[in-house]
């Protein structure tokens, strides 16, 4: 039995390596995906382009200004001289937010008095909108404490320290790339799974698979070891990526990834093998996986947080394999989680892989 | 220039396979005659779908002309290639549309009018029969029928020169006849017809032949003038005691005997012109006409045919298997298969002896295929009994799948694998491991020829190697039972021809086998045989049981084809000709 198995696994190798076209896929795809996603999908603004309307002559005025100039994340894109330039500009998107002085600004400031200051913001994406405007308020926030100390207004009642945990710089790229390795791992053991059956029932050889001595249980294994190893391997290397490439921190333990990993290809392998004897023809197949991933990957955390989500939307997010193992790999990366730390998705994630192997295995004892 | 309606001038056409240059035609000429049914014949690989689609104006030649020679004379090539019609192997139906709107999709894509449309279709579909179908999805159809409706389509624009690329490939003897009378009927509208077949009957009905290997002309001649070489050496052998299979068996090996093969009368032989083979006494030798087939054999043959002489099939069962010929190995009962409210199966009960070769025919879709998978246990069936070898294929066990052999229609193998890889996942998968499973794999290398085909992937080996591989595939852990599912459709004659000897040898040495197949010269090779039609068993025994139900008057032997047809027409007539 162990030497028919054995067959079957160096079998589908042979069939994904010696074809050119899947060889690539195995291989091609996720590294430039890893690459892409590394670098491209970030939260942080780094070239946010603005424009001044500054109607004040004061020397308050530009000293904000100058603040503005020297902020690495924002660049001036114009200076306007007229009110009616403003619309224009937003419109055309050539700035996203435009900063209005006021005529009274220094005036109002020298005589104590608080002084009023526009910002206009492009809100057509709320989401670099609020980013944008979060970092004009910290430089607003940081002149306001300079103008205090300097002209002896008096210390600020109360003093915001923040210090943000495990991402010090808050760089984004630490929270996406560890996502990445759950996606991408998604994807690959969902290709490798999903389209093995199907593949087989195309060129017939499925039946002449099923005429041999192979019970159909034998025969999921054979399908689900490669998907199991293949899986793995590209999970770990993804993981090393992250590491040397990177430069993600990982402090975590190691051998928490590799339990959460396991049971995570358990359970993608079980729904890739769900899909496969689902569908007859590789094109069903795909088109099964793409069903399945899309959902997937937005109730996952990956790009949106899961408490934002409706109540219901949120329970639904239950039983979804993926995240689990997304609070795994971000856990083990930035929080320095250990196994005992994560039996909370453990457990969840293998009663999931439990059940889609039992329901993967019924399938195939049913549709052949 | 004025009858000739295709002229090929050295024409040659190399494909590039990685680093290997693959010459598919070498300097290539002929000429057809318009109005005209060219026949199309040569061996797997010999260039023929490449010559078609030279034809066709598909792929462009890499040396030499090709020239199409219009009505009109118009050299402009997109009239030119309006005056085509091509139908490649499987014609591009779109199976969720409807007969009707495939017509319609066609009829669009060639630009009829609406007047031409509904005048041209019409006539169409008279011609084909397919009139009570128009609503029909075309992926619903049979075999046949899809054929049919491939050839309509490619007619719709009435072309002067139809390109057919094996239009009859797996089509049964009914819809056979049918395209035939289609392509015989196009002759009165002056269309050049060029057709290549895998069926001799059907060359001989063509008007010239060309008959091409590895890319070459061989000969370019009338199918007469073709048979003519053969004067005085065919013969029939008939033996007072021995079987067909074991007058075959004797026959084959003997000294200057070219060619044998079994038919309705006896052993057919071919002999060599330069010696005279040695008549045994029970023998008696009737000299006959020769046939296209031998013409093909003699021709081709020599080189390639290689005689299959040891089987080799060491199965531990082999001397019980001669005492032992009564032995039932498969019965059937009241078998019985429901897809839905649709019954596939109906009813139906046979057995099969020991080392008997037994066939199932029937039309595209009499329920043969349903069977089959049924008792290779693929399906389960409705209601009925099934034994195999005494094991109830109901609760049909992983040992129970040691013992039997497949071989599916398309000789599922895995492509992106090589021979060997192939052969050695077959051996494991049957559990064969260390010295067995070397001794086995040699054993198949050697019996099935593989040895220059080890390393090459398996999508790339011409159909007819293949069929070997799979073949020896399904033979490396001995079964005792072996299934072929249309073993033979689509693989060229001299492969189709060292199939069936492989296969006496096997029947000799107690394999039990169960065969189904569209070729009816083939069921002449089966001991016994039962003819579908419905779901329903038509006819059961011999075959010459089978033709001798169905002698009339007119026809006083019958053919195995003609046996095939009259039985499933009388049967079928209110179903399947509601126009």
């Amino acid at each position: 039995m162990l030497l028919r198995i054995w067959a079957l696994v160096i079998k589908e190798f042979l069939s994904l390596v010696r074809d050119k076209k899947s060889r690539f896929v195995l291989i091609g795809p996720p590294l430039i995906q890893l690459l892409v996603f590394g670098y491209a999908s970030t939260f942080d603004l780094n070239h946010i382009p603005y424009a001044i309307f500054n109607e004040d002559v004061g020397f308050a005025s530009r000293q904000l200004v100058a603040r503005f100039e020297g902020a690495p994340s924002f660049e001036k894109a114009h200076v306007l001289t007229q009110e009616k330039e403003i619309g224009p500009i937003i419109d055309k998107q050539e700035v996203l937010m435009v900063i209005h002085i006021p005529i009274d600004f220094t005036k109002n400031l020298l005589n104590h008095q608080s002084a009023s200051l526009q910002i206009i913001i492009d809100g057509r994406n709320s989401n670099t909108a609020t980013l944008a405007l979060n970092y004009a308020n910290n430089i607003v926030l940081n002149f306001n404490q300079f103008w205090a100390n300097t002209y002896q207004w008096g210390t600020t009642p109360s003093e915001l320290i923040v210090r943000p945990w495990f991402n010090t710089n808050l760089l984004s790229r630490w929270f996406i790339v560890p996502g990445i390795v759950s996606l991408l791992t998604l994807v690959i053991t969902l290709l490798v799974t999903g389209l093995s059956v199907a593949r087989e029932r195309e060129q017939g050889t499925f039946d002449q698979l099923l005429v041999t001595p192979f019970t159909p249980t034998e025969i999921l294994i054979g399908k689900a070891l490669p998907g199991l190893i293949i899986g793995a391997l590209e999970g770990f290397l993804i993981v090393i990526l992250a590491i040397y490439w990177f430069k993600v921190p990982f402090v975590g333990s190691i051998i928490a990834l590799a339990i959460g990993l396991f049971l995570f290809l358990l359970a993608a392998i079980g729904i890739g093998l769900m899909i496969s004897s689902l569908s007859l023809t590789q094109q069903q197949g795909l088109l099964g996986v793409f069903l399945f991933l899309v959902p997937s990957i937005i109730l996952s955390g990956f790009a949106t947080p899961i408490a934002n989500m409706p109540l219901l939307v949120q329970k639904l997010t239950l039983i979804n394999p993926m995240r689990y193992f997304l609070i795994i790999v971000r856990g083990v990366f930035l929080q320095g989680d250990r196994v005992i730390d994560l039996w909370p998705q453990f457990w969840p994630l293998a009663l999931i892989a439990l059940f889609t192997m039992t329901i993967a295995t019924w399938l195939f004892r049913h549709r052949i | 220039m004025a009858d000739i309606a295709l002229h090929f001038n050295q024409v040659t056409k190399i494909f590039l396979k990685g680093k290997d240059h693959l010459t598919a035609i070498k300097q290539l000429s002929f000429s057809l005659k318009k109005g005209k049914v060219t026949g199309l014949l040569g061996p797997d690989g010999a260039g023929k779908s490449t010559l078609m689609r030279l034809a066709a104006q598909l792929l462009l030649p890499d040396e030499g002309t090709i020239q199409i020679v219009n009505q009109s004379n118009d050299t402009d090539s997109h009239t030119l290639s309006n005056s085509i019609g091509y139908m490649p192997q499987r014609f591009g139906l779109y199976e969720d549309l409807t007969v009707q709107e495939n017509l319609n999709l066609y009829s669009d894509l060639h630009g009829l009018t609406d007047n031409e449309r509904v005048n041209r279709q019409h006539e169409l579909l008279k011609l084909t029969a397919l009139g009570p179908f128009g609503g029909r999805r075309a992926g619903a159809l049979s075999g046949g029928m899809k054929q049919k409706l491939g050839l309509a389509c490619a007619l719709l624009r009435a072309p002067q020169l139809l390109l057919l690329d094996e239009p009859t490939v797996g089509v049964d003897p009914i819809a056979r006849r049918e395209l035939w009378t289609i392509i015989q009927d196009l002759k009165k509208h002056h269309v050049t017809v060029l057709m290549s077949t895998a069926y001799f009957d059907e060359a001989e009905k063509c008007d010239d032949i060309l008959l091409l290997h590895e890319g070459r002309l061989l000969e370019h001649k009338t199918p007469q003038q073709l048979i003519q070489r053969l004067h005085n050496r065919s013969f029939i052998v008939t033996h007072q005691t021995l079987t067909k299979r074991q007058l075959h068996e004797s026959l084959r090996t003997r000294e200057g005997i070219q060619d044998v093969r079994i038919n309705t009368e006896g052993v057919r032989v071919l002999v060599d012109p330069q010696h005279i083979p040695i008549k045994n006494e029970q023998e008696s030798w009737q000299p006959i006409t020769s046939s296209f087939e031998d013409t093909f054999i003699d021709i081709l043959g020599k080189n390639s045919i290689q005689h299959v002489t040891s089987a080799n099939h060491s199965s531990p069962t082999d001397n019980n298997a001669i005492k032992d010929n009564h032995h039932t190995v498969i019965a059937v009962k009241n078998l019985n298969k429901l897809f839905g409210s649709f019954q596939a199966v109906k009813n139906i009960t046979f057995s099969v002896r020991k080392g008997e070769i037994f066939g199932l025919l029937g039309a595209n879709g009499a329920g043969k295929t349903t069977t089959f998978r049924m008792l290779c246990g693929l399906l389960p069936s409705s209601s009925g009994e099934l034994f195999l070898d005494n094991i109830d294929m109901r609760h049909f066990s992983s040992e129970g799948r040691g013992r039997i052999g497949y071989v599916a229609q398309k000789f599922s193998l895995y492509g992106n694998l090589s021979c060997t890889q192939n052969l050695n996942f077959f051996a494991h998968a049957y559990g064969l491991k260390g010295d067995k499973k070397k001794e086995r794999i040699t054993w198949a290398i050697n019996e099935f020829q593989l040895i220059d085909y080890l390393d090459m992937n398996t999508d790339n080996l011409p159909l007819g190697i293949k069929q070997r591989l799979a073949l020896s595939c399904s033979l490396l852990h001995e079964p005792a039972i072996l299934f072929l599912d249309e073993p033979t459709s689509g693989v060229d004659p001299i492969a189709r021809r060292e199939f069936w000897q492989r296969i006496n040898l096997l029947a000799a040495q107690g394999v039990t086998i169960l065969i189904t197949t569209h070729y009816m010269d083939e069921a002449e090779y089966c001991d016994r045989l039962v003819l579908m039609s419905l779901g329903e068993i038509l006819a059961q025994g011999t075959p010459a049981e089978i033709r001798a139900m169905t002698v009339t008057k007119e026809i006083t032997h019958p053919t195995m084809e003609d046996a095939f047809i009259h039985l499933i027409e009388s049967h079928e007539k209110d179903i399947r000709r509601a126009s």
